[in-house]
């Protein structure tokens, strides 16, 4: 029985690999997948282009200005003189910014009475107008403490003292790129065995494999063993990448990081199965592919937090296997997830791939009868 | 077959008078159009291509995806309560944007952390009070979860408001009134209350189209070429045109459908305004509609087998329209190797102009640069497909 499942194996391997074509697929676009997106999946914000429309003559002003021009974050690209130019820059996106110093900014200052300053953000990118905003606020409370300071006033009574742990200088790429062994693991082996079986439906040779002394669970094993290991293969070279090549720290243990892989992939297979088996055609395979990864992806915490989600939601995505690799990837590279809290991700997934592998062997059956 | 028959039909029209040219093709084009509107209609997984995957995506996004913290589980460190501390945990659970949890000490804080129970950390040490009265002023430590960048940056900028708003309080306990020498205003236009759906769901009609037009389009047909039903199109009268052109006007019609579909829904279901015009908006998805039309045939002639053609569009239209584009993640912040990249896809045009057209307006030199770009990628990608499939015939 093990011969014939080594060969049935051997088979599998082989229909990926003699076609030249699929065999480029799998290799060369998740390794440009994972450079590009590498370098343009983040949420960071710099050189916001700045338009300056400062109506102030006083010195107080120009040095507000000069802390703009001295941040990395902003970039000046125009100064304006007239209410309406507002428009003109903030509509074709010349500008995303716009800070306004009224006439009487030095003036209010030198009195103490509320100096104000307007800041006009283009709202259509919401996230990147709320990091401007913190940007901007910091840079402006910065300037109210020196001001303090050097007028011999009294400081606010309580100041705060931001740290960031795990990821220092708050890189999106260290968050991004963990993620990212999650997603193109998830591609791969999803789209490699959702259409297996339906391949084999469309061009007839299933039923080649039907009057084989094969049981069902054989021609599982036999499906799963190719995707496993193509799966494994590619998630450990996106993390040699993550690790050499990005820098990303890796702080926890591999062993704990490989169970989670396992058991992803495992969970994946499962649901790539059932895929394939209900699908009569590749299209319909790719679309069941479809409409379980994109859902999976983006309930999964991929780019936004699940915290952030609405309750249901929230408990919807229980369900989701890349939720809980998703937890173990990027705890293991930048906090070093402590074991036990990868046990309380693992017996997730390992019971999401029970059920899936067992469904997917079930209509494998019922398609055999 | 279907267009088999029209075809004999004409046959015996031809033994008698001529007809002219220009009702034959357009008969043969018709009867490509029928064919390929049969098989969308015969086969589920088109019609939820166009018009299921777009509802669920719409809804995962429009409620299920949200850049906005709120309610951040914070840890709230109170070493020594005071009633200082006390008014401070008091406007930290009067934010929207915190759910405080009240702790003792340290290491409880920091294990709820790594659990992910918390992503914040607020200490308020044991000499608090005392600390408030000195020259420096009280620390007041947060620590945040960065290894999610976005969120620890997001999560700092609202404890900065918490902080203000508590100072003011402060002072207004003391019978003082704080006065800042700088008070910032804020005004974000077009979306006033940083709504992250009104950013979103423009966006996702760009996704939405490439599906169909790339994604749809170069399984069909590479699925043709996998067959042989393309070669056996192609031995009858019909010229090569007119089966791009059999091809292409169902599938964008197809996309156009959907299209409005989720303007429909994201107007009203999802609040998000559209402030521009309908009709730019629908002329700026033709422009779109072509160019992955054009993606998607010329994926299917190279390709010629559906498992290298699903995984080609994926890779070179799906994911760069989710994440190249501007849909998610700025443009303007990416390395510029990767920002010249942006260049030569389609949906950063498109999504550029979705998100103007929806919360600003018509904004004319965005609408006008984003659909030349558009029209010169839509006539590059149709016309190497005419190309490619004229050549493979010899």
């Amino acid at each position: 029985m093990w011969n014939r499942i080594r060969a049935l194996i051997a088979k599998e391997f082989l229909a990926v690999w003699k076609d030249k074509k699929s065999r480029v697929v799998i290799i060369v676009p998740p390794l440009i997948q994972l450079l590009v997106f590498g370098y343009a999946a983040s949420f960071d914000v710099n050189h916001v282009a700045t338009a300056i429309y400062n109506e102030d003559t006083g010195i107080a002003a120009r040095e507000l200005v000069a802390r703009f021009e001295g941040s990395p974050s902003f970039k000046i690209v125009s100064r304006i003189s007239r209410e309406a130019e507002i428009a003109e820059v903030i509509d074709p996106k010349d500008a995303s910014l716009v800070i306004h110093i009224g006439q009487t900014f030095s003036r209010d200052l030198m009195v103490r009475r509320p100096a104000r300053v307007q800041m006009i953000v283009d709202g259509r990118e919401s996230n990147t107008a709320l990091i401007i905003l913190g940007y901007a606020s910091r840079i402006v409370a910065d300037f109210n403490n020196e001001w303090l300071r050097t007028h011999g006033e009294a400081l606010p009574p309580a100041r705060l003292v931001v740290r960031s742990w795990f990821n220092p200088n708050l890189e999106s790429q260290w968050f991004i790129i963990p993620g990212i062994v999650a997603l193109l693991t998830l591609v791969v082996t999803m789209v490699l065995t959702a259409l297996t079986v339906a391949r084999e439906r469309e061009v007839g040779t299933f039923e080649q494999l039907l009057v084989t002394p094969f049981r069902p669970f054989e021609i599982l094993i036999g499906k799963s063993v190719p995707a496993m290991v193509i799966g494994m293969v590619e998630g450990s070279v996106i993390i040699v990448i993550a690790v050499f090549w990005f820098g990303v720290p890796l702080r926890g243990g591999l062993s704990m990081l490989y169970a989670g892989l396992f058991l992803y992939i495992l969970a994946v297979i499962g649901v790539g199965l059932m895929v394939s088996s209900i699908s009569r055609t590749q299209q319909q395979a790719i679309l069941g592919a479809f409409l379980f990864v994109v859902p999976a992806v983006i309930l999964s915490g991929f780019a936004t937090p699940i915290a952030n989600m609405p309750a249901l939601i929230q408990d919807l995505t229980l369900v989701n296997p890349m939720r809980y690799f998703l937890i173990i990837v990027r705890g293991t590279f930048l906090e070093g997830l402590p074991a036990v809290l990868v046990y309380d991700q693992l017996w997730p997934m390992a019971l999401i791939a029970a059920t899936t592998l067992t469904g997917a062997g079930w209509m494998f059956r019922r398609r055999l009868n | 077959m279907t267009d088999g028959k029209t075809v004999t039909g004409n046959g015996s029209a031809v033994s008698g008078a001529l007809p002219d040219a220009g009702s034959m093709a357009g008969l043969r084009l018709r009867g490509l159009i029928r064919k390929e509107a049969l098989q969308i209609m015969r086969d589920p997984s088109s019609i939820s291509i166009a018009f299921v995957l777009p509802v669920i995506l719409l809804l995962l996004f429009g409620y299920g995806v949200s850049l906005d913290a709120k309610h951040v589980p914070v840890a709230l460190v109170i070493e020594n309560p005071t009633t200082e501390t006390s008014s401070f945990s008091v406007s930290l659970l009067n934010s929207p944007y915190f759910a405080p949890m009240v702790m003792r000490d340290r290491p409880t804080a920091v294990k709820a952390l790594i659990a992910g129970d918390a992503a914040a950390i607020v200490v308020l040490r044991s000499d608090f009070e005392r600390q408030l009265l000195s020259s420096a002023g009280a620390p007041i430590q947060v620590i945040v979860n960065g290894a999610d960048a976005n969120t620890a940056r997001i999560i700092s900028g609202y404890m900065q408001g918490a902080w203000q708003k508590w100072l003011e309080q402060y002072a207004l306990d003391k019978g003082q009134i704080l006065t800042p020498p700088v008070v910032m205003e804020q005004r974000v236009w077009f979306n006033a209350e940083v709504r992250s759906r009104n950013f979103l769901v423009p966006g996702l009609i760009a996704i939405i189209m490439t599906l169909i037009g790339t994604l749809l389009t170069a399984m069909v047909v590479a699925r043709e070429w996998e067959r042989g039903t393309m070669e056996a199109i192609m031995v009858t009268p019909v010229r090569i045109g007119e089966i791009l052109l059999g091809k292409l006007i169902p599938y964008f019609l197809l996309g156009m459908g959907s299209m409005v579909l989720s303007t429909a829904m994201a107007v009203w279901l999802f609040g998000v305004p559209l402030r521009g015009s309908f009709g730019v908006l629908l002329a700026v998805s033709t422009l779109f509609m072509l160019a992955s039309l054009g993606m998607g045939l010329l994926i299917s002639t190279i390709a010629r087998s559906q498992f290298v053609a699903g995984q080609v569009a994926i890779i070179v239209a799906f994911l760069p329209a989710f994440i190249l584009s501007g849909f998610i993640f700025d443009i303007t912040s990416m390395p510029t190797a990767v920002q010249f990249i942006t260049h030569i896809i389609p949906a950063r045009y498109f999504v550029s102009s979705l998100q103007t057209l929806f919360l600003a307006g018509t904004v004319w030199p965005i609408v006008l640069t984003n659909s030349a770009a558009l029209c010169l990628i839509a006539a590059i990608f149709l016309g190497l497909t005419r190309r490619k499939t004229h050549k493979s015939l010899e």
